[in-house]
């Protein structure tokens, strides 16, 4: 029988549970790396032991881990991400040129095809890879070079690069988001890229339809069907049907169109997941009640999964990176809150439980399915 | 033999356990030393000072002898107390944060 292994970041360390098939029993190891905010940690496709890991702290900067047994063991990479030659301004909070700093990665994306290959998004917000399993990065500077550059801002969080989508189909195209600048596409490796922000709407923009400065907080894509993507923004959530050019919103029934992850059932590509958020100064749920919210037909018609959910006086967030899926016959899905709850559900939503209570603050979530 | 105090989330990234002691020519600085322990112990690169433009992290401070160091110049020699070994050079943490 497969099992599972779910990879958790926090604000003070990694956590990596761990359990068979039935998703019913789990083994915690952790804290991995304590002390330390741990944005993300994932594993390569195609070595699933190969993991990567963003250790990051505002005392120390940023350090780079890699294993190469599953989180048994790590071992530090580089961790120099030097922009590509005079970084620039983009716009700070009140509107004035602010110069490129790096912070933290936020987000990491093993290739597809290659465990030494893995993409980090970070913040300031630029793209950078490395090919030599994280010893080096470059930066993958069209991106940040395009032209819009200077008008991006940064979101309440920072400016952040935090979705990385590799084509399945095309290993050439490759779709980003960044808050607050959008989503953007690439469809040669990288080199040149542009906005595809086309039907989004955002009223705390002077121009609400504007090219670019829109809070994309999380973008997913079903490797089936790589030109439909769902988007959760700052508010409203997104649909696009052909790989971004366009975007039409489903949000629907919706109790709030605000929040943060988005993700999407292994085996149904039309079936969508989103945790509704009050609003972008209340980041909890709607009326206190945890509720994920399934679309099974693309959007628009939205219902929401509670059993095993606190339904009272539940007053924490889920950020944008703490939703995953595994790939079991029966599609597993899990989230992490802010409370330091690691929620998981083994029959697509339908029911869950907690894996963990009492983490801390979870930033987040990534699935692995292994074999035996 | 200089003595050299690290916070103790650097200790653990480092897998240190107390001071460290280096050997350096004279004269020491403060760029001197963190140069032999960074080149010891290459995990620490980045963590102290900024890896591209060597500026210190702005939680971090140095101390020695009871003085506050962070904002001499870094090739400016270290207290001799510090060179004699009598007294450690100290990369602190700041506290903050709650």
């Amino acid at each position: 029988m497969s099992h599972v292994r779910v990879l958790v970041g926090t604000r003070k360390g990694g956590f990596i549970l761990e359990a068979d098939g039935r998703r019913k029993k789990w083994e915690v190891s952790g804290p991995h790396f304590p002390g330390w905010e741990i944005y993300h940690i994932k594993g390569s496709p195609v070595d699933p032991d190969r993991l990567y890991a963003s250790q990051s702290s505002g005392w120390f900067g940023q350090v780079m881990q890699r294993s190469r047994d599953g989180g048994k063991t790590w071992e530090t990479v580089g961790n120099e991400f030097t922009y590509d030659g005079v970084p620039g301004t983009h716009q700070w909070y009140d509107g004035t040129p602010h110069p490129w700093e790096f912070k933290r990665v936020w987000h990491l994306e093993p290739s597809l095809t290659d465990p030494d290959t893995v993409y980090a998004g970070v913040e300031d917000a630029a793209l950078f890879r490395s090919v030599d399993g994280g010893a080096s990065w470059a930066e993958v500077s069209g991106l940040r070079k395009h032209g819009s550059g200077p008008r991006w801002q940064p979101g309440a969080g920072g400016m952040c690069l935090h979705t990385i989508l590799l084509d399945p189909s095309n290993p050439d195209r490759i779709f980003i988001a960044i808050s607050a600048a959008g989503a953007f596409r690439t469809d040669d490796g990288g080199k040149s890229w542009r906005p595809i922000n086309r039907g989004l709407r955002s009223e705390f923009m002077p121009e609400p339809e504007a090219e670019v400065g829109h809070c994309v907080h999380r973008i997913a894509m079903h490797p089936s069907r790589p030109n439909v993507l769902f988007m959760q923004k700052h508010w409203d959530v997104m649909r696009s049907d052909d790989g971004g050019d366009s975007w039409r919103e489903v949000s629907g029934n919706l109790p709030s169109d605000f929040g943060f992850p988005i993700g999407i059932h292994t085996h149904e590509p039309e079936t969508v997941y989103v945790v509704p958020i009050k609003s972008d100064s209340e980041h909890y749920p709607p009326e206190g009640k945890l509720r994920v919210y399934r679309s099974r037909t693309g959007g628009n018609e939205w219902e929401a999964l509670t059993t095993g959910l606190p339904q009272q006086d539940c007053y924490v967030n889920v950020l944008r990176d703490a939703m995953a899926v595994d790939t079991l016959e029966e599609c597993g899905i899990y989230f992490g809150t802010t409370g330091g709850q690691v929620y998981a559900s083994a029959d697509a939503g339908d029911s869950w439980a907690p894996i963990v209570r009492d983490l801390p603050a979870v930033l987040s979530v990534e699935g692995q399915t292994l074999p035996s | 033999m200089i003595r050299v105090g690290l916070p103790y989330p650097l200790q653990a990234l480092a897998q240190i356990q107390g001071e460290v002691e280096l050997d350096l020519e004279v004269p020491i600085t403060r760029a001197a030393i963190l140069d032999a322990l960074e080149a010891r112990y290459p995990v620490l690169r980045g963590t102290i000072r900024d890896g591209a433009s060597g500026k210190r992290r702005p939680f971090l401070r140095f101390f020695a002898c009871a003085r506050d160091l962070s904002h001499e110049d870094a090739d400016a020699p270290v207290p001799e107390a510090v060179v004699r070994g009598e007294e450690p050079f100290l990369i602190v943490g700041a506290v903050a944060g709650g």
